[in-house]
């Protein structure tokens, strides 16, 4: 299991260390900084064995946080430990930042102390954690509270605790997409995919039993006749889901139950990869005239609804790293060089569905006598569009609460559709 | 602590002040004054002379404060045992406190406290803690029974917690149960025998009901905890795999990784025409590929673990390639893997999409990264045919861009395939001929010099080209220097008028001025093979090459099955058993797929064995050592293989023929690079193998090639067909030094266990040395069991040779030996191949030979000549008594 945990500053300087098995001795906290972060060469792999030691670490910011063992440990377990003690950090205290870490050190090691036991990841749900480990000294707690806690911590449901009241339960539902796309410079679609998240913050009292539903084609198929012509369904090609969902139960009958943590969780994560709506296709037209001159032509056309708008929406295209200058000329919104990105940056705030929008740009270069030629990298796109580029729709959330006198109707609902870019290049 | 001189000295005053501040009376100062001391402690500065001053801290009842009294104890108890005892009163009141909550941290960081005599404090309130009614309490104790035994293995026996943590495992808090797991299963490790654990259908029943409840983390410890464990029948195994599946969903990865563990195991014991499999198998795609969208730090521990589900497995991803292709952002060791897996993948359905990334990716930044889709696109080549040609033109396409390292690396390639279809492509040769110049590592000019002498025919100038590489000649690698011996000589062979002075001097200089005894020999080999008979060095140096396979860097299949029992954890990652990179006993127990149907887990190994391709006969393409070498063995029986025998003996009976034929022909092996530097951190070893005196010795050479001095050298083997093992230790008695060499003979003894191996004649070896432990497997001429005393009474041999049963019986034709039946008798004799009797029949010379295997099979041939007729045919027998051995 994980043998330690240190936390550097980007010079190398250990924030914290804390050291969980004897086989792992201070010497490790120089060997990760002498071969790691002041290595030479990039880092080739986020796994490194030094002297029989392994490390692996991840980087928030200029941040490093290092996991350490001697022993054949789970990998994976060891890196999804490391985001979610990331996770947990912000909670506490927001961006994590070398200031951040020194002014809340104490806090950390109390934090370290309780969600990694000799190695072995415990309950690290900032829900959880919260109603122990405050920074606000501890406040006598009667005996009751105190079972509370461990039972909580411990539990079942240790994403919630008991006796949570509010005046007007309400909930609030994103869908929030990002799709991704690899287009050929004719056109031609290389790959695509939707990656989505249902995001859900929820304010309500007591233990609320909640179903969720979507038009998943599987189950809208088993309804089949019964459930008649409610729209389009959509294929999913794998979905996870928070831990409160009961995985058994979706496995068995595919439907969505669960008792949701107080507040925001990410209750469902999914992939589809057919009939995704693209909003955005990239026509690029590339001509190099001569040595020292490129023309260049990038034709943007948005596929959605005309009454919808795009917005915040980002063209990059790339420059050879010799070019001295660059004039463009487009029809909407604003575009600009940056020499030191090596792209043309051409912005738009807004555009509506079923419309086209043009940039050119001439571009002139050094003359070099590298024989390497440019290679040309792909044109990137940002955007975000107020529907969901899979096809997904929310078809209800239930809530019941047997036990407090409020119902399913009295739950005040917002749903919300949002697709961003996520990768979405075409090469040119 | 090794890094005590690194230390930054705290001054002596400010030891002082904190010293004061400790010791005031205002609570809110004291607090201050610890965390100073931690954040000292931190950054390494020794504050070790603080000592009881912040254990005088420990007794209050602010628990903040108390959390980082705890903190230092840990870090310094260990360095000051005695006034660590000081701590012990406050900890066991502590353990019986009203709050679980400190009752908890109490126990926790007392077992966290590595002092003998603390512990013995500890194994009270433990006890209590372990049947606390908190369950809070309770699953921390779990763990802090793993953290006492990890202090103290006896102590915890002898007080019995290991049953109480047993016990453990049936309570009624999920946590408590998994907390519980986790600690014994690290304990059952370091006791591979003991029962610990001891799994039986009624507690796995409890973990699969606990898995459902438990936290993300408990459910890791548990699936990883059940893939240990081996299900009585098929039925059991599927209704694991059944409440396993729910786990696929989960938005932990490790939790998916370690649920794909528990499937693909229980998987080899489904069989294969179930409904059920074929659900199972298309359920583990989509969670794979979900993982790609991970971080990228997950994304890489997943594709290493994709990679060896790829090779065990093919047909889960075979439809999923578009997800493997590359991203602009990806970061490099992403990149890398992305590309290993989508050559796996990559098949006649959707080559044309893979070429086209492959060569997108080729005009990419890193340089690793368009070395290895250079090569990706060769691997193409070989693997899918009908995309070879596009492969080469795309590759001729590379060439002109110039860039040095792609074609460097595109003409490694391009000899590769080359070899793979001979006579198709040549035309390129002018193409790649005109880049001769700027080739400067040594891979690609060998493969160059490779091409120049295969196809010197057709060079015009090929004299003069490899003429201009002979000057440089003893700058060059050793590597280069063998292929242009071998070149030359091939050239001379070609066009033996105007290259004699060529062919002089290569020898010379190979025999003469190196100190390379490979290159020496080889030399010698050659220049004996051309003074004595230029007719047999034609045949020995331009024989026909065996065809190389299609996949190159498979995971040799144990070791693959081990690792697909690792899934999820480090040892994926590295792809190399747990026991290369952990220390001492734990990990050590190699863990195997369990084998389909009711048969003993021993007989899982062979089961498991028949995963799809046999990775340890290949003949690595890249090798060309290798491949060169096998223009001298004329051999070829033995490495290109029969086609699959139908029964025992007539496998037997053909391998015989390659050793029979060895020994008739060319009796020497030469030493074939067994364990090549690059797979063994520098340690190459090249070995052969020989009959000495009735005794069997293994000749290894061991070549350091690393920077470092190599010792502690030890081998062994494992099970293999004729129970071969190691006599006496490997005598390495020097440290190897760098670019050292030293020859080494092992006596060899037939007593060891049995195991039947595909090929016959395989053995697989383990070296070890101060750095690693390193596999291989080699081939050993048969000839070499055959025993002195193989001389057999004539009448004996009639009555045998009527005994034998006629399907236990087969013939063959050797062709193209020029030795009557005497000259033939006599080198048989030579290796221990005994005539028995000779007739003649209508001017058909029949001799009767018998030869006795170490393991006391007796084989009989009868070997038919007829003078003139260069062609002999042999009927090989043996008894059916012999057969129960294979």
């Amino acid at each position: 299991m994980i043998g330690g945990l240190f936390i550097y500053n980007h010079k190398g300087e250990v924030l914290i260390s804390r050291v969980y098995r004897d086989d792992i001795g201070r010497n490790a906290v120089d060997a990760f900084r002498v071969n790691v972060i002041h290595a030479r060469q990039q880092v080739r792999s986020p796994v490194t064995n030094i002297a029989r030691t392994s490390f692996f670490h991840v980087k928030r910011s200029n941040i490093w946080l290092a996991a350490v063992t001697k022993q054949n440990v789970n990998a994976a377990m060891v890196f999804e430990f490391l985001y979610k003690m990331c996770d947990v950090m912000t909670a506490y205290f927001g961006k994590i930042s070398e200031e951040n870490i020194k002014n809340n050190f104490v806090l950390i090691y109390e934090l370290l102390d309780e969600i990694l036991d000799f190695g072995y990841p415990q309950n690290s749900e900032t829900g959880a954690l919260k109603t122990f480990i405050t920074q606000t000294g501890i406040k006598s707690q009667s005996k009751e509270e105190q079972s509370q806690i461990t039972s909580q911590v411990t539990g079942q449901i240790g994403w919630r605790r008991e006796g949570i009241k509010y005046r007007r339960n309400e909930l609030f539902l994103d869908v929030l997409e990002s799709v991704n796309l690899l287009m050929s410079p004719q056109g031609q679609v290389l790959s695509a995919h939707v990656s989505g998240r249902v995001v859900m913050k929820s304010y309500l009292s007591g233990m609320p039993e909640c179903k969720f539903g979507m038009n998943d084609k599987i189950v809208i198929d088993k309804q089949g006749k019964g459930g008649g012509a409610t729209g389009q369904s959509i294929a999913i090609d794998d979905c996870t889901f928070h831990q409160c969902v009961r995985l058994s139960k979706f496995d068995a009958e595919r439907s969505i139950s669960f008792i949701p943590p107080d507040g925001e969780c990410e209750l469902m994560r999914y992939r589809t990869t057919k009939d995704i709506i693209l909003p955005f296709r990239v026509i690029p037209l590339v001509r190099e005239v001569g040595r020292t001159k490129l023309e260049v032509k990038v034709v943007i056309k948005s596929n959605f609804k005309p009454s919808l708008l795009a917005q915040k929406i980002e063209v990059r295209i790339p420059t050879p790293l010799n070019t001295s200058g660059v004039q463009v000329i487009c029809m909407k919104g604003k575009a600009k060089y940056k020499a030191s990105e090596n792209a043309i940056v051409w912005k738009i705030k807004r555009m509506a569905g079923m419309k086209e929008s043009q940039i050119s740009a001439e571009i002139e270069l050094l003359p070099t006598n590298d024989k390497k030629k440019w290679a040309r990298p792909p044109i990137s796109m940002n955007f975000e569009v107020p529907f969901a580029p899979s096809g997904l729709k929310v078809r209800y959330l239930k809530v019941f609460e047997p036990k407090l006198n409020y119902s399913d109707h009295d739950v005040i609902k917002w749903v919300r559709y949002i697709g961003r870019s996520g990768i979405y290049e075409t090469r040119c | 602590m090794l890094s005590v001189m690194f230390r930054f000295h705290v001054c002596a005053g400010e030891i002082f002040e904190l010293k004061a501040e400790l010791n005031s009376d205002k609570k809110e100062k004291k607090k201050e004054a610890v965390k100073k001391v931690i954040a000292s402690m931190t950054v390494g500065k020794d504050v070790s002379a603080l000592f009881p001053d912040v254990v005088n801290c420990m007794q209050t009842d602010n628990l903040e404060l108390k959390k980082l009294v705890y903190l230092y104890l840990m870090n310094y108890a260990k360095s000051q045992p005695d006034m660590a005892i000081m701590a012990v009163n406050t900890f066991v009141k502590d353990c019986e406190d009203p709050n679980p909550l400190i009752r908890a941290l109490a126990v926790r960081t007392m077992g966290c406290i590595r002092v003998d005599k603390i512990t013995e404090y500890l194994c009270e309130p433990l006890r209590k803690c372990l049947k606390d009614e908190d369950p809070y309490v309770r699953k921390t104790a779990a763990v802090c029974v793993a953290k006492l035994h990890d202090i103290n293995a006896q102590l915890v026996e002898d007080q019995g917690f290991l049953d109480t943590l047993k016990d453990l495992i049936s309570d009624s808090n999920p946590m408590v149960v998994a907390n519980a797991v986790a600690a014994l299963s690290e304990i059952a490790e370091s006791h591979p025998n003991s029962n610990l654990l001891d799994l039986n259908p009624q507690s796995i029943n409890k973990l699969l009901t606990a898995l459902n409840e438990c936290t993300e983390w408990g459910q890791i410890f548990i699936l990883d905890c059940l893939a240990n464990y081996t299900p009585r029948d098929d039925r059991e195994s599927q209704s694991i795999c059944e409440r396993v599946t729910p786990r696929l969903s989960h938005a932990n990865s490790a939790v998916v990784l370690s649920a794909v563990k528990v499937l693909m195991k229980f998987m080899e014991m489904l069989p294969k025409d179930l409904d059920y499999y074929g659900t199972l198998l298309k359920k583990l795609a989509p969670p794979l590929v979900t993982l790609l969208s991970a971080e990228p730090e997950l994304q890489y521990v997943a594709l290493r673990n994709i990679n060896l589900i790829v090779q065990k497995r093919p047909e889960i991803l075979k439809h999923e390639m578009k997800v493997f292709f590359v991203k602009y952002n990806d970061p490099i060791y992403v990149k890398l893997e992305k590309l290993d897996i989508m050559i796996r993948l990559a098949s006649q359905a959707n080559i044309a999409q893979v070429l086209a990334e492959l060569k997108e990716y080729a005009t990419e930044v890193d340089v690793d990264f368009v070395r290895k889709a250079v090569r990706a696109i060769g691997r193409c080549a070989i693997k899918v045919e009908q995309s070879a040609e596009r492969c080469v033109s795309t590759l001729l396409d590379l060439i002109q861009t110039k860039v040095n390292y792609v074609v460097q690396e595109a003409i490694v390639v391009i000899k590769d395939i080359f070899r793979k279809y001979p006579n198709k492509y040549e035309s390129v040769i002018a193409t790649l001929c005109e880049n001769l110049d700027s080739l400067d590592e040594p891979e690609a000019r060998a493969a160059m010099i490779w091409i120049v002498g295969e196809y010197a025919e057709r060079i015009d100038n090929a004299d003069e080209l490899l003429e201009s590489f002979l000057e440089g000649f003893h700058d060059e690698s050793t590597q280069v220097q063998l292929q242009l011996l071998t070149a030359i000589v091939k050239l001379f062979l070609k066009k033996p008028t105007e290259t004699q002075e060529l062919v002089q001097q290569v020898l010379s200089l190979a025999t003469q001025d190196s100190d390379n005894p490979d290159l020496r020999d080889r030399g010698y080999i050659y220049w004996r093979l051309l003074s004595t008979d230029p007719v047999a060095a034609k045949e020995v140096v331009l024989a026909e090459k065996p065809l190389i396979s299609e996949e190159t860097d498979l995971i040799e299949p144990t070791l693959l099955e081990e690792l697909i029992c690792h899934i999820g954890t480090l040892a994926s990652v590295y792809h190399k058993p747990p026991s290369a990179f952990v220390e001492g006993s734990r990990g050590v127990m190699h863990k195997r797929l369990p084998a389909q149907g009711t048969e003993s887990p021993d007989v899982g190994n062979v089961a498991g064995g028949s995963a799809p391709e046999a990775a340890p006969s290949i003949i690595p393409s890249q090798g060309d050592l290798l491949g060169d070498l096998l223009n001298l063995d004329l051999a070829p029986p033995t490495t290109t293989g029969p086609p699959p025998p139908t029964s025992g003996m007539q496998m037997g009976g053909m391998d015989l023929l390659g050793g029979g034929l060895d020994s008739l022909t060319f009796l020497l092996w030469y030493p074939q690079v067994w364990l090549p530097a690059m797979k063994a951190k520098g340690l190459e070893i090249s070995g052969t193998f020989a009959r000495r005196a009735g005794v069997i010795q293994m000749e290894l050479v061991l070549t350091n090639k690393a920077m470092s001095v190599m010792t502690d050298f030890a081998i062994q083997f494992n099970r293999n067909s004729f129970g071969l093992a190691p006599a006496g230790p490997l005598q390495v008695l020097t440290p190897l030094g760098p670019n050292q060499t030293i020859e080494v003979s092992l006596p060899l003894s037939t007593v060891g266990p049995v195991m039947k191996m595909d090929p016959l004649n395989n053995l697989q070896v383990a070296v070890k040395n101060n750095i690693d432990v390193f596999y291989f497997s080699c081939q050993y001429p048969i000839s070499m069991l055959f025993v002195e005393d193989g001389k057999m009474e004539r009448q004996v041999f009639l009555a045998t040779w009527k005994d034998i049963p006629n399907d236990n019986e087969s013939q063959f034709q050797i062709q193209d030996c020029h030795l009557n039946s005497d000259a033939a008798s006599n080198k048989l004799q030579g290796s221990n191949i005994f005539t028995i009797a000779k007739r003649t029949v209508e001017g058909q010379d029949m001799l009767y030979m018998a030869i006795k295997l170490s393991n006391g099979i007796w084989v009989l041939a009868e070997l038919k000549m007829q003078a003139g007729n260069p062609n002999y045919t042999v009927s090989l027998g043996t008894r059916r008594d012999g057969e129960q051995h294979y």
